[in-house]
C-alpha cells in the first residue's frame, strides 16, 4: 500500500462553500489544505449562473456567478491552499485521531488521503420528476433546471422551444428568464405551494417583467408524448396538495423544466457515519458547524440549502475558521460542558445550528432557520427553554419560506437556559 | 442470402442470436428500435424465477427450473449483474398457507431445488420489515435478480462480435413466402433469408399473422413500477411476493443488483403495445399494496417510475413452434420468460434443426463478455489500475460511481450508440439518484468524441426522443 498522504484539512468541493472554507482556515493559521473538487474547474453550480444578483450582501456591489466566485479563487495564489481537480471523494472514513479521504482521479489514480479535520462542502442537487413522481410518459425533453442551465449557459445548447416551468424555485425562475432570452416561449410557471418558492426579486424580475404567468397551488399532473414531450396538464390543488378535478388546463409544450427543490447532496457524510438531520438533509451541527462525527465540519447547501450564496460564503468562513481552531488545539474541544439542543414550533422548518455548546460560544450564535409559511402580519421569533420561559424574542414585519431568517443568541442568554432544550417558535 | 432471420432483438431474439453464433451460419438480427432490448426486456421485473408457479404440464414449467441453472451460468460467462437473492412467498392468512402449500408440490413437480416453508417467527427473523400480519412464507433459494437488458445487451454484444449481422431502425412490414426462402420487407429494406425466428414480443402475433393462419392473440398488459434509492436499499433482502389472487398475482417487493428496491408490477391489458406511461391511480394502488407487505416502504426516496409491456396471450403457455415451413415461432413469451429464455432459445434452435438448418460448429468460438466494472475492483488494486488505464480514474456518474473507461469500453463494444440511455443500459451511469441530472452533458460529450455524433443528434432514448433543439445564440456555430 501506498504511503497516505497528510494534510491538515481537507475540503471537499471547490464551490463557494468549500473556497470560502478553505480560505478562512488559512487566514485562521492553517498552511496544509487541500480543496477536493470533482469538476475541472473551481466555482462549482456558480460558474454556470451568468446571471447578477450574488455579492449585494458580501462585497455590497452585484456580480455574477463567475465574477463572486472568482473573487475566492483568486485569493488561493496568496495561501498554501492545494487544489486537487477533475478528482472525487469515493469515500469518509472517521477515527479517533484521523478523517480519511478515499479520492480518485485520472491524473493521480486512486489515493488514500487522512487529515486532522475535514469540511464537508459537497453542495446539493435538484430533486427530479421521479422524486417527485409525475406520472406520464417517458419522453425526452423534461429537465431540471439547472440542468437545462448547464447546457444553455456552458455548452451552448438549447432544450427547447416551447417550455413550461414546475416549481418556482430560484433556478427556475432565472431559467424562465434565460429561455425566454433565448428565443424560447416559456408558457407559464406553475408551483404547488400556495406562495413562491424563489426570492421576490426573481418573481418581479424574471416573470412578471417579462409577461410569464405564476399559477400558484397548481401542478402538473401529467406528462404526454411518447418520444418528446407534446403536453402537460396542469391542475390546481387543495390545501393538502391534491389536485382538483376539473380545473385542468393543457400546454403543449416541447419542453418541462423543473424547479422543486434542492436536496443537500451527502451520500459520503451518510457512509461516514456523520448523523444527519431529516428535516435539512443535511447533518446535524454544533454552533461552530461541526457535525457529531468529530473532526467533520460541514458548510454550504450541504448543510442546508440558502437561497444566497452571501450566507454560504459567511457560513463557510466560520466553518473553516472552527476547523483551524480544531486543529491547532490538538482536535479537542470542550466536550464535557452543556450542551443545548434547538426545538422548533411548526412554524418552523428548521434550525442550523441544531445544537450548542456553550462553552464553545464565544459571543454570540448565529441561528438560521426557515419559516413554513407566510407570516405577513409583524410576529415574534420566540425562545423558550424547558421552564417554558422567554430567553430572547426577535420581531419581524414579514417572514417568507423562500428567504432564510437568522437571529444572533448572546451567550449570556444562553447560560441563563434551564435545562438543555430551547424551542424556537413564531408568535403572532 | 441469410440463413437465418430472426425478428425482435429482445432477450428471445439476442438469446436465439447468440446461440446461434456458434455455428456456421449467416445469421442477421433485425429490430424496428435504434437499440436491442428495447421491449420487455428492459422494463420489467428483472427475477430470475424459482419455478415454483407455473403449471407442470406446461412449457413455462419444463423450463424453468433447466432456465435458473443457464442463467446463472451464462451470468459468470457473459458477466452479467445477478444477485441470488432468493424468494419469499408470503402468507397472510389461512387460505395463504394453503396456497403456499400447493407451491411447494408444484415446485416440487417442476423440480426446485431447494425450498422450505418458514413459520412466522423464522420469516421475520429472515426479513425483520415484513408486516407483522404475516404469519409464514415459502423460501425458494435458487432465484434472484438480474440485470434485465444488460443480460439481453451481453448476449447480442458477443453474437454481432462472433459474425451476427445487427440491423437497428427495421421495422417488419411484410414477409412473402419465395421458392427456397422468405422475403422480409422493412420500411426501407428487403432481406432474403432460409429460416425465419419470429422474437417481436408484443408483436409477435404480427408477424406470426404474416406467415400463416392466426394462433395466438397477444394482449400487451403493461405494469407499473416504483424504483427506491440505494438508501432502501437494505427493506428486503429477497424478493418478496404476496400471495397471489383470484384479481392479482400481487406487488413483489425486491432487491435490485444495482442495491436499490423494486416494487410493482400491476397488470392491465391496454391496447397501445407502446403506452408505457405511469399514471397516478396505478402508481398509488401499487405503494398501498406493498406497504400491506412492507410497511415501512418509502415512496418518498422513489427515483423512477416506470412502466412494461408484457406479451401476455390468450395462449397459456409460450408459443414455441414451427408454424409454418422454415418459420419459427418463439412467441407468447410471458413470465417467467425472462428466466427461460436461454431455454426457449435452445429449444427453438432444436426446432430449426429437425427443419434441416445445418448446425456446424465454428472451430473457435468464444461465448464469453469480459468487461471491467471499477466498483468491483478492490482497493489495494486501484491504483494500479488506474496508473495503466487513466480513463477508469474520472468518474463520470457520480450516484453510480461509473468511470469513463467503462463508458468508453460500452460504446467500443461494437453495438452502435444513438442514445443516452444506450450508454445506461451498458455502463450504468444514470441508473442513479439523479437519473442522469448531473452525467448527461458529460456523457454526451464522450459519445460525440468516440462516434462523431453531434450532441445535438444524441437521442435520450427511441427515435423522436432528442434531447436539443440547437445551438444557442451566441454559441460557437458548428460548420
Amino acid at each position: 500500500m501506498q504511503n497516505i498522504k497528510e494534510y491538515q484539512l481537507i475540503v471537499i468541493g471547490g464551490g463557494p462553500a468549500g473556497l470560502a472554507a478553505a480560505l478562512g482556515a488559512a487566514k485562521n493559521g492553517l498552511n496544509d489544505i487541500l480543496i477536493v473538487e470533482r469538476d475541472k474547474y473551481l466555482g462549482g453550480i456558480l460558474n454556470q449562473c451568468i446571471h447578477n444578483g450574488f455579492g449585494l450582501h458580501y462585497f455590497k456591489e452585484e456580480l455574477t456567478g463567475p465574477e463572486y466566485s472568482k473573487r475566492f479563487i483568486d485569493l488561493l495564489p496568496e495561501t498554501s491552499i492545494a487544489v486537487a481537480l477533475d478528482t472525487m471523494a469515493l469515500n469518509l472514513e472517521n477515527s479517533e485521531d484521523w478523517r480519511y479521504v478515499h479520492v480518485m482521479s485520472s491524473a493521480d489514480g486512486y489515493r488514500i488521503l487522512r487529515s486532522r479535520a475535514v469540511i464537508l462542502a459537497m453542495g446539493c442537487r435538484e430533486r427530479t420528476r421521479m422524486n417527485i413522481q409525475i406520472p406520464g410518459t417517458r419522453a425526452a425533453g423534461i429537465f431540471n433546471a439547472g440542468q437545462a442551465q448547464l447546457y444553455v449557459n456552458i455548452e451552448g445548447y438549447m432544450v427547447g422551444k416551447k417550455v413550461i416551468i414546475l416549481g418556482s424555485g430560484d433556478v427556475g425562475l432565472i431559467m424562465a428568464r434565460r429561455m425566454t432570452l433565448e428565443g424560447a416561449e416559456v408558457v407559464a410557471c406553475v408551483e404547488v405551494m400556495p406562495y413562491p418558492g424563489g426570492l421576490n426579486r426573481n418573481i418581479v424580475q424574471c416573470l412578471q417583467d417579462f409577461d410569464i404567468p405564476l399559477y400558484l397551488s397548481h401542478t402538473i399532473t401529467d406528462i404526454k408524448g411518447q418520444n418528446r414531450v407534446e403536453q402537460v396538464t396542469v391542475q390546481e390543488v387543495d390545501q393538502n396538495g391534491k389536485p382538483i378535478a376539473g380545473t385542468e388546463i393543457y400546454y403543449d409544450v416541447d419542453t418541462v423544466l423543473l424547479s422543486v427543490g434542492l436536496i443537500p447532496e451527502n451520500e459520503l457524510s451518510r457512509e461516514a457515519g456523520v448523523p444527519l438531520d431529516p428535516r435539512t438533509s443535511g447533518p446535524i451541527v454544533y454552533e461552530n458547524k461541526e457535525t457529531l462525527a468529530q473532526g467533520i465540519f460541514a458548510c454550504g447547501n450541504v448543510l442546508h440549502v440558502h437561497d444566497l450564496v452571501d450566507f454560504v460564503t459567511e457560513e463557510a468562513e466560520s466553518a473553516g475558521h472552527a476547523a483551524a481552531c480544531f486543529v491547532q488545539s490538538g482536535g479537542c474541544v470542550k466536550q464535557d460542558g452543556k450542551i443545548i439542543s434547538l426545538k422548533t414550533d411548526s412554524n418552523i422548518g428548521y434550525t442550523v445550528p441544531q445544537q450548542i455548546r456553550i462553552d464553545d460560544v464565544e459571543k454570540a450564535v448565529r441561528v438560521f432557520f426557515r419559516v413554513r409559511k407566510i407570516f405577513k402580519e409583524p410576529s415574534r421569533i420566540v425562545f423558550r427553554d424547558q421552564s417554558k420561559s422567554e430567553i430572547a424574542s426577535f420581531k419581524r414585519l414579514f417572514m417568507f419560506p423562500a428567504e432564510m431568517e437568522n437571529v444572533n443568541l448572546p451567550r449570556q442568554l444562553l447560560e441563563k437556559i434551564s435545562g438543555t432544550e430551547l424551542t424556537v417558535s413564531v408568535e403572532e | 442470402m441469410f440463413d437465418v432471420l430472426i425478428i425482435g432483438a429482445g432477450i428471445i431474439g439476442c438469446a436465439t442470436a447468440y446461440k446461434l453464433s456458434q455455428f456456421n451460419l449467416n445469421v442477421l438480427l433485425l429490430d424496428k428500435e435504434n437499440d436491442v432490448s428495447l421491449g420487455a426486456s428492459r422494463a420489467n421485473t428483472a427475477i430470475i424465477h424459482g419455478g415454483y408457479d407455473p403449471d407442470p404440464a406446461t412449457l413455462m414449467g419444463k423450463y424453468n427450473v433447466k432456465g435458473v441453472k443457464r442463467c446463472i451460468e451464462l451470468v459468470d460467462i457473459l458477466n452479467i449483474e445477478f444477485k441470488k437473492s432468493g424468494s419469499l412467498i408470503i402468507a397472510f392468512d389461512e387460505n395463504d398457507l394453503i396456497k403456499l402449500d400447493m407451491y411447494y408440490d408444484r415446485g416440487l413437480l417442476n423440480g426446485v431445488e431447494g425450498m422450505e416453508m418458514l413459520d412466522g417467527e423464522e420469516t421475520h427473523r429472515r426479513e425483520p420489515n415484513l408486516s407483522e400480519e404475516v404469519i409464514g412464507a415459502l423460501w425458494v433459494p435458487e432465484s434472484g435478480v438480474i440485470n434485465p437488458w444488460e443480460f439481453t445487451i451481453a448476449m447480442a454484444e458477443v453474437a454481432v462480435r462472433e459474425g451476427v449481422q445487427l440491423e437497428l431502425n427495421q421495422k417488419v412490414i411484410d414477409i412473402q413466402k419465395a421458392s427456397d426462402c422468405y422475403l422480409i420487407k422493412t420500411e426501407t429494406d428487403q432481406f432474403q433469408a432460409r429460416y425465419v425466428v419470429n422474437a417481436a414480443g408484443v408483436y409477435s402475433d404480427k408477424i406470426h399473422n404474416m406467415v400463416t393462419e392466426p394462433a395466438f392473440k397477444i394482449n400487451p398488459t403493461r405494469g407499473q413500477y416504483f424504483l427506491l434509492d440505494r438508501s432502501a436499499g437494505e427493506t428486503v433482502k429477497a424478493v418478496i411476493f404476496p400471495c397471489p389472487t383470484e384479481l392479482t398475482k400481487g406487488i413483489l417487493i425486491s432487491p435490485t443488483v444495482h442495491d436499490n428496491i423494486l416494487v410493482g408490477p400491476d397488470s392491465e391489458v391496454i391496447s397501445d403495445p407502446e403506452d408505457t406511461s405511469t399514471t397516478r391511480e396505478t402508481l398509488d394502488f401499487i405503494a398501498k399494496q406493498a406497504q400491506r407487505s412492507v410497511p415501512c416502504l418509502d415512496f418518498r426516496c422513489n427515483i423512477r417510475n416506470y412502466s412494461g409491456i408484457r406479451a401476455n396471450s390468450d395462449y397459456n403457455d409460450f408459443f414455441v413452434k414451427i408454424s409454418a415451413p422454415n418459420f419459427l415461432d418463439l412467441a407468447a413469451i410471458k413470465s417467467p420468460g425472462l428466466t427461460c429464455a436461454p431455454i426457449i432459445a435452445e429449444e427453438g434452435i432444436k426446432l430449426l434443426a429437425e427443419e434441416g438448418l445445418k448446425l456446424n460448429k465454428k472451430a473457435n468460438w468464444d461465448g464469453t463478455r469480459k468487461l471491467i466494472r471499477f466498483k468491483e475492483i478492490p482497493e489495494a488494486e486501484r491504483a494500479d489500475f488506474i496508473k495503466e488505464n487513466p480513463e477508469y480514474g474520472r468518474i463520470i456518474c457520480r450516484c453510480e460511481h461509473i468511470t469513463e473507461g467503462e463508458i468508453v469500453t460500452a460504446i467500443r463494444r461494437g453495438l452502435p450508440i444513438f442514445s443516452l440511455d444506450a450508454i445506461k443500459r451498458r455502463a450504468g451511469s444514470g441508473l442513479g439518484r439523479c437519473q442522469g441530472g448531473f452525467c448527461g452533458p458529460r456523457v454526451q460529450e464522450i459519445i460525440t468524441r468516440e462516434t462523431g455524433i453531434s450532441p445535438l443528434d444524441i437521442l435520450l432514448d427511441k427515435a423522436g426522443s432528442y434531447i436539443l433543439v440547437d445551438q444557442t445564440k451566441n454559441a460557437d456555430k458548428e460548420d
